[in-house]
């Protein structure tokens, strides 16, 4: 039985009250030094709503929904790109499975009809429960008495879609657009090959991590015996703002980075970097974007035993303000010439790299511990932007060649995945454009 | 083997509601008022009432003793009929059943979850709501009981193939004859495990045991055969025990309380069988003949919804379509590894494969969970 109401439950309202309390009397330095990530873990709701209000108090011009919210589904662009960041995020990468077009657009127009359900904070199909007894029901349930959470699901595209061992399985062959390309090999990559690629994903963001589990378990469900999922990551903490007046988060190396990101409210910057335009073709991903996913392990213990200083020197900036070197604040302007060459914020800020622009938003993920008892953490990191050409691809090239963060990251998973623009009339549906 | 001992017995729908959601259950048809109530404590297993009619039960346990309880429902000979494990002391459980047949009951609680329990006689009168009869599904049920039966009579030549080999201390022969020997049983697992008793005696796994319970069957025999390398004296005594074991089975299968439903869910389950065990290659961890219980699994899921597509199809053509499509590309992903008239070892199966296998039965499996609901329609 669906219910027509979000899962937001009566009290609801006296919980945000209550959370906005608590992180209004929280010392509010350590609640915008650490980020919202850890305290999360415990606190959930509370904290999420803590991250509203620290959102508020810092004067945003455009104050983004609470947390609990539902994000609209349906617009131009596919929301979870421009969309300030939420907390959490669950990542799937998909194999096609069946040749049957068919078959894969039947998947497509359900997925689109569960992810509009679900990021409204409603059950899929016919709910959770009180269904036929003999019949496993539609949506899976946890997500019940859950808020939406700002939950946004964001579908895109991969090469194999178009192409996968010489064979169009799809005719769709002819419309594989030329920024979605093959990235090149970058010196220093060890990729998993379990852990790239992908014909399909779908990028689950919300406040609450359940929330974002939910929603592609049930996709995935829906997808069965014609699409599978090859891998999907957990992240638990987000390190990047799309927000300009938040707290940049920090990695867990324990440093802000990524302070200089195209902001989701700077359409200028959005329409410059971000989406596709149509003039850049094909049709069908006007208003989208191109994304990349990159899972860079971090070797956590080697970095924790290295020296402040040089820790500072990678980054090219402080560790206690995450300021640029020789300026107060994060937010000042770095002054390039001041840091190592080889520093990451040096090479990564766009004057050294022909004005190249991503939009960041990437999360810590912590798979555990390894093997020998590492750490398994690092950064996964998603970017958006209108063409890897000219965005992702020679600014990582820079990077993999001159980085001092190298020593201590390795890139072992990889994807890039074309993001069609948003669902808008009725009848639209996840790759639409694409298979019109 | 089924991994967990809740895993659904055939037959029945065992809801466990967890208490967050149990307000749910008062959206379905059941009214709570017509539940049954057991009072379970340290020493009394109380029940509301001792006679309710056929049909669909409710039953609400509420666990007032100190240790954590199981409930179980049983039918004549000890035949379970529904359970619910784990109910911790200060909770409430809700097991839903379906009893079809009127006639004398049991219903155990079972404190510390272990021995016979404190048993409750109770009766199933003929008053209640009739599953409606429907010939097509009669014959069904039939036709798999009489398949069930064949399964059973069959096993017992190859089995005694394997236990006379390992009574006759000949490892390579026994080796042999032990993935043969067990097909039988694959085929139709979910109705022997109805009868509670058998498949822990004859299938269980060495950290499927409980404590104190003695490992008995074909997974020890396995170890000795391709771990140890040798047959002890006391396996050649299993073998023997296998084979009064697996009589008892053949004895009583035939009487197994089998519906339409049942047919579905099992079919159901032994692709479940195949996701948790064999695609992990849990099962056969010794000998890795995995696969032969792989086949076997998807034979005998395929014979129930074989015999219920007639009525299936007309309720719901897509889904049996889908079932039809699913069946034959699980069977041809499997053909890929046959070895002769046997199959390659599972261990030399990679990680591709493997994938490839797991994302086949996830196919077909789910919508394998729905054919119940188009049979009771």
């Amino acid at each position: 039985m669906a219910d027509e109401t979000p899962r937001t439950t009566a009290g609801a309202t006296a919980d945000d009250e209550a959370a906005k309390d608590t992180a209004a009397k929280a010392a509010p330095s350590r609640r915008s030094v650490l980020g919202w990530g850890g305290a999360g873990l415990a606190l959930g709701a509370a904290a999420a709503g803590g991250t509203a209000v620290a959102l508020r108090t810092g004067g945003d011009a455009h104050p983004v929904a609470s947390a609990g919210d539902a994000i609209q589904f349906r617009g131009a662009h596919q929301a979870g790109i421009a969309t300030p960041v939420q907390d959490r995020l669950h990542f799937a990468a998909f194999d096609v499975t069946t040749s049957d077009r068919e078959a894969l657009i039947k998947v497509l127009k359900e997925w689109t009809a569960a992810a509009e359900r679900m990021t409204a904070g409603h059950e899929i199909g016919d709910g959770a429960y009180g269904g036929q007894a003999e019949l496993p029901p539609d949506d899976t349930g946890e997500a019940l008495g859950l808020k939406p959470s700002r939950l946004t699901l964001t579908f895109g595209v991969g090469p194999g879609l178009f192409e996968k061992d010489g064979k169009d399985r799809f005719g769709v062959k002819s419309r594989r657009p030329q920024a979605l390309i093959d990235l090149p090999v970058f010196p220093g990559d060890n990729l998993d090959a379990a852990r790239s690629g992908g014909d399909l994903c779908v990028q689950a963001c919300a406040d609450d991590p359940q929330v974002a589990v939910h929603a592609i378990r049930n996709l995935a469900r829906i997808g069965m015996g014609k699409v599978a999922i090859r891998w999907s990551q957990l992240g638990f903490g987000k390190t990047s703002s799309t927000t300009p007046d938040a707290q940049t988060p920090r990695n867990m190396m324990g440093f802000k980075d990524g302070t200089r990101n195209v902001s989701g409210t700077d359409t200028a910057a959005l329409d410059k970097h971000v989406w596709v335009s149509e003039k850049d073709g094909p049709a069908w991903m006007a208003g989208g974007s191109y994304l990349v996913a990159r899972r860079i392990r971090m070797h956590i213990e080697t970095w924790d035993r290295t020296s402040l200083g040089e820790q500072e020197d990678i980054f090219g900036r402080d560790k206690a303000q995450g300021a640029p070197v020789g300026k107060q604040r994060e937010r000042d302007e770095p002054n390039l010439k001041l840091m190592k060459p080889d520093s990451h914020v040096r090479l990564a800020h766009p004057d050294s790299n022909n004005g190249a622009t991503i939009l960041r938003r990437g999360y810590s993920f912590t798979d555990g511990t390894d093997k020998l008892g590492r750490l398994e953490a690092g950064l996964f990191f998603i970017a958006y932007q209108r063409d890897v050409r000219d965005a992702f691809v020679p600014l990582q090239k820079n990077l993999a060649a001159n980085d001092a963060l190298n020593e201590y990251i390795q890139h072992v998973g990889s994807a890039i995945f074309a993001v069609p623009p948003g669902i808008e009339g009725d009848g639209d549906w996840w790759g639409k454009g694409l298979f019109a | 083997m089924r991994v967990l001992r809740s895993s659904a017995v055939a037959a029945i729908a065992v809801a466990t509601a967890l208490t967050t959601v149990s307000g749910c259950a008062e959206k379905s048809d059941k009214k709570d008022s017509d539940a049954i109530l057991v009072k379970a404590t340290d020493d009394k297993c109380e029940v509301s009432t001792t006679s309710f009619p056929t049909g669909h039960i409710k039953i609400n346990v509420e666990n007032k003793g100190s240790k954590v309880t199981e409930v179980y429902v049983y039918a004549a000979g000890d035949r379970i009929v529904a359970e619910r494990e784990n109910i911790g002391p200060g909770t409430k459980a809700e097991i839903v059943a379906t009893i079809k047949k009127a006639g004398a009951y049991e219903i155990a609680c079972k404190p510390g979850m272990k021995g016979d329990g404190i048993r409750q006689k109770v009766t199933a009168t003929g008053g209640g709501k009739q599953e409606k009869s429907d010939p097509a599904l009669d014959k069904a049920v039939a036709e798999y009981r009489k398949y069930v039966q064949q399964q059973a009579d069959e096993t017992i030549p190859a089995a005694q193939k394997f236990a006379d080999a390992v009574k006759a201390g000949d490892v390579d022969e026994a080796k042999k004859q032990y993935a043969v020997s067990r097909i039988g049983w694959e085929r139709t697992e979910p109705v022997a495990e109805s009868f509670g008793d058998i498949d822990p005696k004859v299938d269980v796994r060495e950290d499927g045991l409980e404590k104190g319970q003695k490992w008995t069957g074909w997974h020890k025999l396995e170890k000795s055969l391709w771990e140890d390398k040798k047959i002890t004296e006391d396996d050649k005594k299993l073998a023997e025990q296998l084979m009064t074991d697996l009589k008892g089975w053949q004895k009583v299968v035939g009487t197994a309380e089998i519906t339409p439903t049942s047919m579905a869910n099992g079919a159901k389950e032994l692709l479940d069988e195949v996701a948790t065990g064999k695609v992990t290659g849990e099962e056969e961890r010794y000998s890795h003949t995995d696969l032969v219980d792989f086949q076997a699994n998807v034979e005998g899921a395929e014979k129930a919804y074989e015999l219920l597509k007639p009525v299936a199809s007309k309720n719901d053509s897509d889904l049996t379509k889908e079932l039809d499509k699913q069946f034959g590309e699980l069977k041809k992903l499997l053909d890929d590894h046959r070895d002769g008239d046997t199959f390659k070892a599972y261990d030399s199966v990679g990680k591709d494969d493997r994938k490839k296998l797991s994302d086949a039965v996830n196919a077909l499996a789910e919508p394998l969970s729905k054919l119940a609901g188009a049979v009771a329609k």
